[in-house]
């Protein structure tokens, strides 16, 4: 066993003992620290896949942003809830039934797919370059980019709408 | 090497567990802390199998920017709906939404 195998174990071990601890915590606090965790550790693996970048995007925009934006709203909103009586709705062992069969569902796909394990080609040093260009280049992916943009916008100004508090005005 | 199979297990787990967690949360921002952790599993996929099928093309990491752009926009207007729920109707449990409901 490789050291890459063994840091690829240990994060994957922390990544899904946190990802437990998201879904299954009562205190919501607690869980968006735990998620916080685990999107660390999917930095860790961006790594892992020689994709530097992803992983400074990881961290920059869903711990910078996403990760404190939930925590923001449920501390909005954590009267309510008051980390007291049950956290789960009663179908939860019914969820539970799903999850595993679903589990299982893909597990099976994957292994009947029969991937090929060979060792892939070394990703390019001016990867990042390259990424660069198509993103800008009209013949490549200039129109994703901006329609994701605009798909940004909308939904920043659409949630500016939404939250706004009309009884102030 | 680190075999492509242990990624495509690691997400097909995490993408149980967000599943697991958003039918079976109560709270509506627990939720939507599922939907992240499902956002992300699939992220793990587009980047394994960029980096093994198609490492010199940029198209793998252009897609996983993308997830990650509307992964942004939808926590924001996830978590701006939530808010405004609460505003109106003093709750963040989803079950009590339901004046939709058919």
């Amino acid at each position: 066993m490789t050291l890459l195998q063994i840091i690829f174990l240990l994060t994957a071990a922390v990544i899904l003992a946190a990802a437990v601890q998201v879904v299954t915590t009562r205190n919501l606090v607690h869980a968006a620290l735990w998620l916080i965790v685990t999107l660390f550790g999917m930095a860790v693996l961006f790594v892992l896949l020689e994709a530097g970048f992803l992983a400074v995007v990881q961290v920059v925009v869903y711990i910078g942003a996403i990760a404190i934006l939930i925590i923001f709203a449920i501390m909005l909103t954590r009267r309510v809830m008051q980390d007291t009586g049950s956290q789960t709705n009663r179908y939860w062992p019914v969820a539970l039934v799903i999850a595993v069969l679903l589990l299982v569902g893909i597990g099976v796909t994957v292994v009947r797919a029969g991937l090929r394990e060979d060792p892939p080609a070394a990703v390019p040093l001016d990867n990042l370059r390259t990424l660069g260009l198509y993103l800008t280049s009209t013949e490549f992916y200039v129109v994703p980019l901006v329609v994701v943009g605009a798909l940004l916008a909308v939904g920043m100004i659409g949630s500016i709408a939404i939250a706004r508090d009309e009884r102030q005005e | 090497m680190i075999p492509l199979s242990w990624y495509l297990a690691l997400a097909a787990a995490l993408f149980c567990v967000g599943v697991y967690g958003v039918l079976a949360r109560k709270n509506a921002v627990a939720i939507l802390m599922g939907v992240e952790l499902m956002i992300n599993a699939v992220n793990i996929n587009l980047v394994a199998f960029w980096h093994y099928r198609t490492p010199l093309a940029v198209s793998g990491m252009t897609f996983a920017l993308i997830v990650f752009a509307v992964a942004a926009a939808e926590a924001a207007v996830g978590l701006a709906l939530i808010i405004s729920i609460y505003r109106r109707r003093q709750t963040v449990v989803a079950e009590d939404v339901n004046m939709m409901k058919f």
